[in-house]
This record gives structure tokens, C-alpha cells and sequence, in this order.
């Protein structure tokens, strides 16, 4: 698969201290890609090293198979966490002089703002001053902003912070659209469940390094524990219990059900397989819950964190 | 992509369309021009106002000489005692009485002068009175010792040494006073607009940290660009502002003198009345012509030339400091530190400017002074008009301009970090480490 973005071995220092060590993601076309890693890591030294804003020490980043140069700029869109508008100027000029900055035509760009406004229904704020709106209206034109060039890839940094639940769906649906539509999206967020939701790809930087990459199925594989979840139903929990733990891990689990039934956490070694277990269960009861744990990546998160700390 | 244009323009028109920049704009003139006519009103109203004094000459040689005029009426008393005099005066409540007592020599008459009131006179009253009492006692003395006055009179002289250089450039007194109104104004103008639009530039820069917007526009523009933008977009909008401060108040004030009846020129403070009655004397007409010579005798060319590159350059020089320390901190409390450095210098200009330059143009405190870079719009431009060398006009403005582009350098760098920098206020010693990344 091509690569549109590939960040190849950038460092960074700030005087004595080192923002970024040695760190190269590689950024499918097309995907979501989530950067995670705690505060101060280095994620945001990282995104402005993309956008130009800083310049790394050593390293190269490739956009769509070109050095990064001073032309790719209309080819990116970027919301930063740190963001904000001018407060005195009115939504539609404000609007018009970021696009303007980002290389489009004044009439294009109004026609696209129409457009955009139209869409997530704020056109009667056109001449309104920002501070007279909302936080979470000032993201949504701080949104609109950000994508109304149609750039290639589109960095949002924590997009979902200061929106109501349903102004949040409504800006990932748009990300999801935009996607559809060919954009490739970097995604640092907090917010693991929606990293769960929307990312292909993550990326874990911890203390200026990179600590963990792939597709996410693939990290979530890497981590699996071979554990499932059962819920049984058998006359003498006990026996079952004690006959399980000859031949296998457990532990206890606890998870809403309907029933009173017996519930285990049971890990397999690499020698059992899941079939085997369900066999075996089958024979002893009725099995009313039988899923396997995948390890979400809140907790890869912070395992992954945690162990690295402790090294 | 070059956005200078598109970031001038946006600059340019947030700070015209801005409530209270137009406000001020308007504003300002107006309340000049009314302060201006309150106090001419005033002064007038002092003047129209007819002052009775009462003259009791017991020697009844000097009382003849006042004769009344438009506001002031002259009382002669005769035959009464000091102490009459004195409660008719009160009585009536006039001015004040003047006590001229009899005695046998000029030098004893001129000594005894009393002049008695209810509240302090006026400076003015009093030394017009002086005047008046000095001239003709001092003509009584002539006749005394038998001078003949019409001799003394028409052998006075006046001297005004004409001046001129060795190239032949003629120059009086009066030039030397107009060539100082011109630098000083020139130096002072320049103080003044760096103060006000730095400050501008500098809330401006503040103002797009704290709404934090600072970093959507520096993705998509370098922020060198922006400053610049920044810098030119804000003194555009100074320089429209000092050009309808120009013209609303020429306007205001045309309009209101004619509509009063004011005459703005002649306001009858004491300096003015004695200039107007110097004006009568032949010698003070021929320093009005030489004034206007005068103007015409200064290098006007080299002045305007040297006056829009020196403001330009000193401008930029002084404008990306202030820039660079609205990057450097988080809010106006915290750029104090910062701004002694900047307004040292500046101020120093301006007084080397008036008790150096004026003392001696070319000596080596101002001569030094209009070179070193951060003192030398001012200064120069302040010498400028008393006839400056082209080469020292072109080396100070050489090093000004090297010096500006090395500050624009610094200013960018830490401009670049600061503007990304929250939280904290920055030493100088961050600032450096800022410049080296």
C-alpha cells in the first residue's frame, strides 16, 4: 500500500531537551492514523514538524513521495489543540483570509464556505463576530476551516474537545466522509474509544521515542492474551471450577447476564485451542457467553506505557 | 505563496475597522481643536473684560502718559490723600491704584512706584505699567542732563550678523531656529509614532496568542511573513491615522475660528502681546522675512529624502523589537521588562536630540549619537536641517538599515519560538537559547 506521509528517522532537540529521538511512522494513504502517547511526549513537536511550523534537526519527511516543501502547505489541513479564531473579526471574513492563506481563490473559497455552512447549518452565522459564539460553535468553524481546502491529509489534534455528543458525531461522520472522499487522516487524541472507533493505524510515542506501531489489528493481535470469556450454566460450579484450573488459567470474571451462571476468565496456553475449551465446556453444561478478550487500546495504552516507564 | 499582501490587508483593516482606533481618530482632533478654543475663548474673555486703575501722581509730572485703552481705563486722581484714594478705590472696586510720590530727583520717583490692589495683579498689567513708567522717566532724565533725545534715536543701530559658510550658503539667527523647529519636529514625530504603533504591533501579537490562533495561521504562512505583515499592515494604518488627524484638524480648526471670530494667530497671551508690539519695530519685520528665507535657505530636499528613509528604517528597527516581545510573553503585565531596553535608547535620542544638537549640531556627542543605530533616526534627523555631510547621511543610515535587518533577524527567531510558547514569561537568558534554535 502507498505511503502518503513518511516520516523517516526526524529528531528534535530544544536546547538539552530531546522533543523527538530518531522516530519514522509511515502513513497510509487513505487511512486513519492515530498518534497517541501521553502528555509531552513529543506528538505535537511531531505534527508541527510536519506542518512546517518547526523544523527538525535531523530526518526527512516525505509527503506523497516529495521531500516536504514549502508548496505542500495547501496540501495539508491542521487543527491544532491550541486553537482559536480572531475574536473580533466577523465568522465569514475570518473564514475567507485562513482560506485565502491556504492558497484558494476568494471566490472559490466562498463558494466552498456556502457550501460548508449550509451543510453543518451555521450559514446565518456569516456575520457574526466570534466572540459572540460558543466554544463549540467556534470549533465548528475552526472544522470548516481546517478541511475547506480539500488538502490531501488532515491533522486533527484532539478534534472532538469543546463539542456536545452531537456535534462530536457529526464532525466523525464528516472525518469519515472526508476519508471516503481520499483525504488520509492523522488523528492525536486522548479519547481512546474513539481511536477504537476510527483509526487504522496507530502510532504510541512515549518520552520522544516511538514505542509502537502497526494496524491496529495487528498491535491488538500482538497483545491478545489468549483469554475468553465464559458464562456456564452447571449444576456443581465448584467441581467445574476445580477441574478447569487443572487444565487451564482462571480467574474470575464478572460480566451482566441474564442467568446465574458460573463466570471465568480462562487462558489458553499455545498448545490449547479455543475449540478444545468450548469441547470440553460443552460437555459440562450449557454455555451461555463465550467470547474472546481483545485487549482495547486504552489498555495496550497504558500497558505499554507502564512497562516502558518501569525499564 | 507570497501572503504579505493578503496578512498587510487583514492587519490594515482590523485595526481601521477597530471601534475604538476610529474613535480615537475622530475623536482626538476634536478634542484638540475644542481645548484649543476653550482657552482662546478664555483668554479673550480675560482680555475683554475693561480693568479701571486709578493713578494718584503726587509729583504731577507723569500721570499724562496713560491714556486708556480698549481694556484698561486710567483713573487720575488729584488732590487727595493716599488714604482717600485708596477707599475710593475699594469702593468703586476697581483695579488697583498706582502711587507715584513727589520727590525731588527722577531716581527717587522711579523708586517710591507703589501700586496697591485687593488680590496680586497680573505679570502683565504690572510690567506694562513698568514699561510705560521706565520710558518716560527715562526721557525726563535725558532732558535732565541735557541729552538731546532726536541725536540718540537716530543713531541707534541694529546688528543682525549674517552668517555664511565657506561655500557661500548664507544663514542667519532665524534660520537656526527654523532648522530646529524642523528637527525637533522631524525627531519628535518619529519618537512618537514608534511609541504609539509598536505598541500597537506588540498588543497585536498578544492578541493572536491568547486566542490562540497563532498556530492555524503559521501553518499555512511562514511567521517571518507574518510579522512582517503585521509590522507594514499596522503603521499603514498609523500613518491613515496621522493623515486625517492632519486634515480633520487643519479643517476643525479653519472652521472654528471662522465661525468665532477667534483669530488663532493673535491670542493675547503676554508673550504674543509683546511679539505684537515688537511687530510694529522695523528690525523685528525684517526677522519675519528672514524666517520665511529661512525656510527656503534649508536643504529641503535632503530633508524630505533623509526624513522618509530615516523614519522608515528607525521605524522597522524599533517596531520588530516590539514585535518580538509580543511574541516573547502571554500578557501586557509581562512586556515591562522588556520595554526599558527598548524605551532607554529612544529617550536618550530625544534629549541628545534637544540639549545636544541645539547647543552644537555638529559636536562629537551628537556627531557620535546620529550614528549608533538605535539613537540614530532621531538624532540625525534632528541634525539634518543644520547641513549634514551626504557621506554621514549615508553611512548612519547604512548601519541603521544593516542593523534593522539583524534585528529582524533576532525578532523572527524569537518570534518564531515565543509565539508558540505559553505559560511561562521568558528570561533574557531563554531568549538567547531561543535565537540559537
Amino acid at each position: 500500500m502507498d505511503n502518503l506521509l513518511e516520516v523517516i528517522g526526524v529528531s528534535k532537540k530544544f536546547g538539552d531537551f530531546t522533543a523527538l529521538n530518531n522516530v519514522s511512522i509511515n502513513v497510509p494513504k487513505g487511512s486513519i492514523y492515530g498518534l497517541l502517547g501521553p502528555n509531552g511526549a513529543g506528538k505535537t513537536t511531531l505534527i508541527r514538524i510536519i506542518n512546517q511550523i518547526t523544523l527538525p534537526d535531523t530526518g526527512k519527511v516525505i509527503l506523497d513521495g516529495e521531500p516536504l516543501k514549502a508548496s505542500h502547505i495547501s496540501d495539508i489541513g491542521y487543527l491544532p489543540e491550541e486553537r482559536g479564531l480572531y475574536k473580533s473579526m466577523k465568522v465569514g471574513e475570518q473564514a475567507l483570509y485562513l482560506a485565502q492563506l491556504k492558497g484558494l481563490s476568494k471566490a472559490v473559497a466562498k463558494e466552498r464556505l456556502k457550501y460548508w455552512f449550509e451543510r453543518l447549518e451555521i450559514g446565518d452565522w456569516w456575520n457574526k463576530k466570534i466572540q459572540e459564539l460558543s466554544k463549540g460553535m467556534a470549533q465548528k468553524i475552526q472544522f470548516v476551516v481546517t478541511v475547506l481546502h480539500e488538502p490531501k491529509l488532515l491533522i486533527f489534534d484532539e478534534p472532538f474537545s469543546g463539542f456536545d455528543p452531537i456535534n462530536a458525531n457529526l464532525i466523525k461522520d464528516e472525518i469519515l466522509r472526508l476519508r471516503e472522499n481520499g483525504a488520509t487522516v492523522i488523528f492525536s487524541t486522548h479519547r481512546m474509544e474513539s481511536v477504537e472507533e476510527l483509526c487504522d493505524d496507530i502510532t504510541l510515542i512515549h518520552k520522544s521515542n516511538k514505542i509502537l506501531d502497526g494496524r491496529i489489528l495487528d498491535v491488538k493481535r500482538a497483545y491478545k492474551s489468549n483469554t475468553f470469556e465464559v458464562g456456564i450454566t452447571v449444576p456443581d460450579n465448584s467441581t467445574l471450577k476445580k477441574e478447569l484450573s487443572n487444565t487451564f488459567k482462571t480467574t474470575p470474571a464478572s460480566f451482566k447476564t441474564l442467568n446465574n451462571e458460573l463466570k471465568l476468565n480462562i487462558q489458553l496456553n499455545e498448545n490449547q485451542s479455543a475449540n478444545d475449551l468450548l469441547n470440553f465446556l460443552t460437555s459440562k453444561g450449557e454455555v451461555s457467553h463465550f467470547v474472546e478478550l481483545i485487549p482495547s487500546v486504552n489498555d495496550i495504552f497504558i500497558q505499554t506505557v507502564t512497562r516502558n516507564n518501569l525499564q | 505563496m507570497n501572503h504579505l499582501p493578503l496578512i498587510i490587508k487583514r492587519e490594515y483593516l482590523s485595526k481601521v475597522k477597530n471601534k475604538s482606533f476610529i474613535i480615537m481618530t475622530i475623536l482626538s482632533p476634536i478634542i484638540m481643536i475644542a481645548l484649543i478654543s476653550v482657552v482662546a475663548y478664555l483668554s479673550q474673555l480675560n482680555n475683554d473684560k475693561v480693568r479701571t486703575i486709578s493713578i494718584l501722581d503726587e509729583s504731577g509730572q507723569v500721570a499724562t502718559i496713560f491714556t486708556n485703552t480698549e481694556n484698561t481705563t486710567y483713573n487720575i486722581l488729584e488732590g487727595m490723600s493716599l488714604q482717600d484714594a485708596k477707599s475710593l478705590v475699594t469702593e468703586t472696586s476697581g483695579y488697583g491704584l498706582l502711587h507715584i510720590q513727589d520727590k525731588s530727583t527722577v531716581e527717587d520717583i522711579s523708586n517710591s512706584i507703589k501700586f496697591y490692589s485687593e488680590e496680586s495683579p497680573s505679570l502683565t498689567v504690572i510690567s506694562r505699567l513698568e514699561n510705560k513708567l521706565e520710558k518716560h522717566l527715562t526721557l525726563m532724565n535725558y532732558e535732565n542732563v541735557g541729552v538731546d533725545i532726536e541725536k540718540i534715536e537716530s543713531s541707534k543701530v541694529y546688528v543682525d550678523i549674517f552668517q555664511e559658510n565657506f561655500t557661500g550658503e548664507t544663514s542667519s539667527k532665524t534660520d537656526s531656529i527654523i532648522k530646529l523647529i524642523f528637527g525637533g519636529a522631524a525627531g519628535y514625530l518619529l519618537f512618537m509614532f514608534i511609541i504609539i504603533y509598536g505598541n500597537m504591533i506588540m498588543r497585536s501579537v498578544i492578541e493572536e496568542k491568547t486566542s490562540r490562533i497563532i498556530e492555524v495561521i503559521i501553518s499555512s504562512v511562514k511567521p517571518v511573513q507574518l510579522m512582517l505583515g503585521k509590522i507594514i499592515g499596522t503603521s499603514l494604518a498609523g500613518l491613515t491615522q496621522f493623515a486625517i488627524w492632519l486634515i480633520l484638524g487643519s479643517i476643525l480648526l479653519f472652521v472654528v475660528s471662522a465661525i468665532f471670530g477667534i483669530d488663532m494667530a493673535q491670542m493675547q497671551t503676554p508673550q504674543q502681546a509683546a511679539i505684537q508690539q515688537a511687530m510694529e519695530n522695523p528690525e523685528v519685520n525684517n526677522q519675519l522675512l528672514g524666517a520665511i528665507q529661512g525656510f527656503f535657505n534649508l536643504p529641503l530636499t535632503n530633508l524630505i529624502v533623509a526624513f522618509v528613509l530615516f523614519f522608515i528604517s528607525g521605524y522597522l528597527l524599533y517596531s520588530s523589537l516590539y514585535a518580538a516581545i509580543g511574541a516573547a510573553v502571554d500578557n501586557e503585565t509581562d512586556t515591562q521588562q522588556f520595554m526599558l531596553p527598548i524605551i532607554m535608547p529612544l529617550i536618550l535620542a530625544v534629549y541628545i536630540g534637544i540639549f545636544t544638537v541645539i547647543e552644537d549640531p555638529h559636536g562629537t556627542v551628537s556627531t557620535v549619537f546620529s550614528f549608533i543605530p538605535f539613537t540614530s533616526p532621531v538624532v540625525m534627523l534632528m541634525r539634518i536641517p543644520f547641513g549634514v555631510p551626504i557621506w554621514q547621511q549615508l553611512l548612519s543610515l547604512g548601519l541603521l538599515i544593516g542593523t534593522f535587518m539583524f534585528t529582524v533577524w533576532i525578532a523572527a527567531k524569537i518570534y518564531r519560538v515565543g509565539i508558540l510558547m505559553y505559560g511561562k514569561k521568558p528570561s533574557y537568558k531563554e531568549l538567547l537559547k531561543w535565537v540559537k534554535y
